[in-house]
């Protein structure tokens, strides 16, 4: 029974199960949010977790990796951003059935009575201040902090791994070249991070919680930070073993594991295709992906504000909406090449390593 | 024992520091804030929905509190540690071996990996009660730098156990800075810039040798992060956080609806 339902949880964390899964618990928790911002669920998840972590150490190669120490973070943000994510859902839902019945939102009503910062606020502040202090107290007793053998430039570890709060851009090595996921996609997370007040034209939703008023950006906040950052983190850290192989958490970080390399370019397709020899020159060569991405990013913006989102392009005006645009196609580029990975083992839409240029 | 009380508090030093009695009347509680440089920061009185934990979760407040664990406890870890390679690793080994109870660089480690998550579940916050929009865009930018500059704070102190944990991690980290599009020798563009069959990007100046001053993890690199790490992105973050809280209370206090 253990074994078989360990092997059934390796399969299930599978990178794109893993994904796939993550994706549709998130599509279920937006459409049933008032089923999932029930007490109940949170107790439940909790419970079922705490089950979890009780039994799961049991198994060694699970162990190996939950204990150590830099580790206990992750589970700290695993379910911390679960808590919050239902904390917030729940006063969102609350809020947005005041609003339907014709009542001011809770923070609307809270808001109208003023109470003194001495002692109402410092108290708070103070008792956080006082909790958080024994916790780390605890924790720093209770968990040593790590100090591996001395740093060795001719030894490399197997896996490298970069500091936890990396390993989302790390993870998405897999599937860019270091220059897009390193350098120019956390580039855009900060520009459009910057970016967001300005883009964002809708008026409601200031401060206070809801769904309804702000799906859209409930929804794309969620996905990037929960499904594209957090979840990369936790199968960075805890999915991810030697040359970067997937590993379930049951299963034996294996230094022998190897995964066939049979990605392809996408020129390889196109030329083979076609049925002609590849080109030397590579812009003629890549010239099925230069166009595919010219396309794409020069394309898709006018047909989708001349059709579905001609509202968009009407509230935010046409520099906000270009921006907007731009970098939701480098984000979505993701997601993309991911799924081109999955279904047809693509390598590169343009590969030009002549040049260090390929996407 | 009253009696003792009543004593200090009619003294003149006790009365010297504080300039208002107990804060149990409207217009003692309103002294207490605005009399104290520290409480000042807050406005006398708040909007009961701001101050609920189920609101701002604290995450904000947190953040700084650990930052001030971190000023703390990393000023007593500096004085037990010398940025060079040959005693680093030593110097974190002895913390370890001869204090006892020592738990600074326990505290400083995990109170640096809270604050990472702390700083995201409060951007996650902000966002999520669109505490962004008008007028507090630009404390939001204000907020991202100071997000980023956690993040290279956590990342530069990564490095100073100079063990092979740290070495390793900044090594892939940092590999990331020689793709960087034209200013990394292996990133696009940068084998356009060369001048007469010489290239101007190479592995011995380009961005990534900025950043370790070197061509690889050393001693260069471990001085460089020392001293961003204890100096300068904590000056840099302190300047920031204080406009981040001053631009709070200007832009109208803890956000609710308007």
């Amino acid at each position: 029974m253990g074994e078989q339902l360990k092997n059934a949880i390796d399969w299930l964390f599978e990178p794109t199960r893993y994904f796939a899964g993550s994706v549709l618990l998130l599509v279920a928790i937006f459409l049933g949010r008032k089923w999932f911002s029930k007490t109940i669920v949170i107790v439940a998840i909790f419970a079922l977790g705490t089950v979890f972590m009780l039994w799961a150490p049991s198994d060694p190669d699970f162990r190996t990796i939950i204990t150590k120490p830099d580790n206990v973070p992750i589970v700290i943000l695993l379910g911390s951003v679960v808590f919050f994510t239902w904390l917030a859902m729940r006063q969102a839902v609350i809020n947005d059935e005041r609003v339907k019945e014709g009542k001011p939102t809770l923070e609307a009503e809270l808001g109208k009575k003023k109470v003194f910062t001495w002692p109402d606020l410092v108290y708070i502040e103070f008792i956080c201040m006082i909790l958080f202090t024994a916790f780390l107290i605890i924790w720093s007793l209770k968990v040593q902090a790590p100090i591996e053998e001395p740093a060795a430039t001719a030894r490399t570890p197997n896996p490298s791994k970069a500091p936890w709060y990396f390993l989302g851009l790390q993870e998405m090595l897999v599937y860019f070249d270091p220059w897009i996921a390193g350098v120019v996609l956390p580039g855009f997370i900060i520009v459009g991070l910057c970016a967001i007040p300005y883009l964002d034209p809708n008026p409601r939703g200031n401060g206070y919680y809801t769904f309804n008023e702000r799906p859209f950006a409930w929804v794309f906040f969620m996905v990037g930070f929960i499904l594209f950052w957090v979840s990369f983190v936790i199968l960075g850290t805890f999915l991810r073993g030697p040359n970067w192989s997937f590993f379930g958490p049951f299963e034996y970080w294996d230094l022998h594991k190897l995964e066939p390399l049979v990605n392809v370019d996408l020129s390889t397709y196109f030329w083979n295709f076609v049925g002609k020899p590849k080109p030397t020159n590579p812009l003629v060569r890549e010239a099925p992906g230069i166009l595919s991405l010219l396309g794409f990013f020069l394309l898709v913006p006018p047909i989708l504000g001349k059709t579905v989102l001609r509202g968009l392009v009407k509230s935010m005006g046409m520099a906000r909406y270009n921006l907007f645009m731009h970098l939701l196609l480098w984000f979505a580029l993701l997601p993309i090449k991911m799924l081109l990975r999955w279904t047809i083992n693509l390598k590169y839409i343009v590969g030009i390593p002549e040049w260090f240029f390929n996407v | 024992m009253q009696k003792l009380f009543d004593a200090i508090r009619r003294s003149q030093i006790w009365r010297s520091i504080f300039r208002h009695g107990y804060p149990d009347t409207p217009r003692n509680r309103t002294l207490a804030v605005l009399s104290n440089t520290f409480l000042h920061l807050h406005p006398v009185k708040v909007r009961r929905s701001g101050i609920r934990l189920s609101y701002t979760w604290c995450m904000g407040g947190l953040t700084f509190f650990l930052f001030l664990i971190e000023t703390i406890t990393g000023l007593l870890l500096m004085f037990y540690y010398h940025p060079t390679a040959d005693k680093a690793y030593q110097d974190i080994w002895a913390l370890r071996e001869h204090v006892p109870l020592g738990i600074m660089r326990e505290m400083h480690r995990w109170a640096a990996h809270l604050m990472v998550i702390t700083v995201w579940l409060h951007m996650y916050r902000v966002f999520l009660t669109g505490s962004y929009k008008p007028p507090r865009e630009f404390n939001w930018n204000v907020g991202v730098i100071l997000l980023v500059l956690t993040l290279l704070l956590s990342f530069t102190g990564y490095l100073l156990p100079w063990d092979q944990l740290a070495v390793w991690a900044i090594t892939v980290g940092s590999n990331m800075a020689r793709a960087t599009p034209f200013l990394g020798h292996e990133g696009p563009g940068a084998s356009l810039l060369s001048f007469g069959g010489l290239n101007l990007v190479h592995a011995g100046d380009d961005a990534r040798f900025g950043l370790l001053a070197g061509r690889f993890v050393g001693e260069g690199a471990l001085l460089r992060f020392y001293v961003l790490h204890c100096v300068g992105l904590p000056l840099a973050a302190s300047v920031l956080m204080a406009v981040h809280f001053y631009r709070v209370r200007k832009d109208g206090g803890i956000s609710g609806p308007l």
